[in-house]
């Protein structure tokens, strides 16, 4: 038929481009997000994924994080069997959930456990962004109550590594109900004056932050690491309003008063044990230790 | 006023054959008697299939309803000697949640909700119902004047969600809704949730953490508002009822879910078809709850507030895939 013939005809010959030319072979060398400069992996790894040219933090997933962070890298984890159910039968989750869980390794979003920082020891829990866009469902909520719980009964400070797009939607009313669960578990830890040090991570928005992200006693957030309630695409599409370049990083909420601290990654363990070492006299670190 | 309602336009239109029948009738001098009362026999048969198969998208549209009642509504019906109280002492009043002292029934209370406004103007300075942080501040301070003076709290929830703009998310509208979280969960006072109309996200969840949450039987709740929620999902916010739908946002669901411990119904065809039923309904409610809440001891209340939200959510272990837990 006459479409036929004009469908076949191509409009544009495909010329390999820049990019095609340079291939790196996979894991050899990783390329900067932000700034494009290429690194060797290695080195990346040694610089805390942290890039050596325009300082953009890599996002990290749990795992890599929480190694990073603790004493000789070692977590003993908590619930690490606990899965993701269907509870609203919400077309295409199910699909979803094992797409996410074959392409990253992980069972969920968040990592929970106890390790040592600096020899103190330390409740804690370290979100994935690359597993579902970090969103909280009831395993997020539920992981994070108990790990807060642990603290509880365990006089131990609680560190929470967030990074989250958002709710999970597929689990509607009970992923905002989460937000609850974990905000009810921090005010029994707070009765109990226990210290929480929330560390906000690029990109972190929706419940996450309102809720226990935004509830530390310490709030800290690496640089450059965006998070607020609503991001900023919404808003622009919503209401039309400009919003300055750097709004929602963590510098613009440093300013607007959100925050105690920017730290840059390669000092985080330093400053998490800082503040570990102030509370550890009287305060629950001394009872844990 | 029923026009906006599509699912009512057959009603509609046989009432206007009624109507147009009987002016023949008169007119004309014939007795069309036996015929009128054939067709309002058909009427009432029609309305009860109608109101009692209302689709997801019907409750949607009636929860959204112009004129139904809002939180100052409710306030003027059910509570006695109402003092409304502004401003969150920071920085400023925000309109879109309202609150203050009263009585219900010979008890004082203290009464906090999302408001939604009554034509475009006062729903411009309401804000269409969307707070600011300093909305859920205010809100926070007269719960917390409540615990002060041992004031059980009643709050109505009618909000499509947080205000999505760059100044309330320079005044920290997520710490705000988290701040409300952590301290709703502590107060030494019953609290109970009416669900009056919309319930979304965040922004009604920070007026919504409570020992009872109850929803009125078109009341939706959600994590999003269905269009946000569609725009997500689908990358396309047009699709909103089929993902109203399959976020399952009605009473109904919501109790099932382990969320809502009750229904209040409405009266038929929506709430805006008879606020003082409506408002009597809600009074009802809100004593019987209240009553069993006056019961507990502080830490009793506490205690089974918190048993409330620690059992929401299900999930299971990888060893027993299957069962849920």
């Amino acid at each position: 038929m006459l479409k036929d013939i004009f469908q076949k005809k191509r409009r544009y010959a495909t010329i390999p481009s820049e990019k095609t030319k340079r291939e790196i072979p996979d894991g050899l060398m990783t390329k900067c997000a932000k700034c494009g400069t290429i690194q060797y992996s290695k080195e990346l790894e040694k610089q805390f994924k942290v890039c050596p040219a325009c300082g953009y933090h890599a996002r990290l997933n749990a795992l890599e994080r929480l190694e990073m962070m603790l004493d000789n890298g070692r977590l003993f984890e908590y619930d690490s069997d606990m899965v993701s159910v269907d509870p609203l039968q919400f077309p295409g989750y199910a699909e979803k959930l094992e797409k996410h869980s074959e392409k990253t390794g992980f069972r969920d979003a968040v990592i929970t456990g106890e390790g040592t920082i600096n020899g103190y020891p330390v409740v804690v829990v370290a979100m994935s962004f690359d597993f579902f866009g970090g969103s909280m469902g009831s395993v997020v909520g539920e992981k994070v109550t108990r790990a807060i719980e642990t603290a509880i009964q365990k006089h131990y400070p609680l560190i929470i590594f967030s990074t989250s797009g958002g709710a999970r939607m597929e689990e509607s009313i009970l992923s905002l109900m989460q937000m609850a669960k974990t905000s009810a578990a921090l005010a029994r830890f707070n009765e109990q004056r226990g210290l929480y040090i929330s560390v906000i991570t690029d990109p972190t928005f929706g419940g996450v932050p309102a809720s226990f992200a935004m509830l530390g006693d310490y709030i800290l957030a690496e640089p450059g690491a965006a998070f607020g309630f609503t991001g900023r695409r919404v808003i622009e599409q919503t209401i039309r309003q400009k919003l300055p370049d750097n709004f929602q990083t963590a510098e613009f909420n440093l300013q607007h008063g959100q925050l105690d601290k920017v730290v840059h990654r390669k000092d985080m363990r330093q400053v998490l044990a800082a503040i570990l070492e102030l509370h550890s006299r009287g305060g629950v670190t001394q009872r844990g230790g | 006023m029923a026009g906006e309602l599509s699912f009512e336009k057959p009603l509609e239109e046989l009432r206007a054959k009624i109507d147009e029948l009987k002016r023949f009738g008169t007119e004309k001098g014939i007795d069309f008697t036996e015929e009128i009362a054939r067709l309002e026999d058909r009427y009432v048969k029609l309305a009860e299939e109608i109101y009692t198969n209302l689709s997801v998208p019907d409750k949607l549209l009636i929860a959204r309803h112009a004129q139904r009642p809002t939180t100052m509504d409710y306030i003027h019906a059910i509570i006695d000697d109402f003092i409304e109280l502004h401003g969150d002492r920071l920085y400023g009043d925000d309109l879109a949640i309202v609150g203050g002292i009263g009585k219900l029934d010979g008890v004082p209370v203290t009464v906090v909700g999302h408001q939604k406004g009554k034509d475009t103007k006062d729903n411009i300075a309401r804000n269409f119902g969307m707070p600011h942080p300093e909305g859920f501040r205010k809100g926070l301070r007269l719960m917390k004047q409540a615990e002060k003076f041992r004031r059980p709290i009643l709050t109505f929830i009618d909000t499509p969600g947080a205000f999505p703009g760059g100044a309330a998310e320079e005044r920290g509208q997520a710490e705000a809704i988290a701040r409300n979280l952590i301290e709703m969960a502590n107060f030494r006072v019953p609290i109970i949730c009416v669900i009056i109309g919309e319930g979304g996200s965040g922004g009604a969840l920070a007026l919504g953490v409570g020992n009872r949450i109850l929803m009125l039987e078109n009341a939706v709740y959600s994590v999003s508002s269905p269009e946000a929620a569609a725009s997500i999902l689908y990358k396309d916010a047009k699709q909103s009822l089929k993902a109203a739908e399959a976020m399952k946002i009605t009473a109904d669901h919501i109790v099932e879910l382990g969320v809502a411990d009750g229904i209040i119904a409405e009266p038929r065809g929506g709430a805006h078809r008879d606020l003082q039923q409506q408002a009597a309904y809600i009074k009802d409610a809100l004593l019987i709850h209240l009553g069993e809440l006056l019961k507990l001891s502080e830490q009793e209340l506490l205690d089974d507030r918190y048993n409330k939200y620690r059992a929401i959510g299900q999930y299971t272990f990888i060893q027993q895939l299957g069962e849920v837990h």
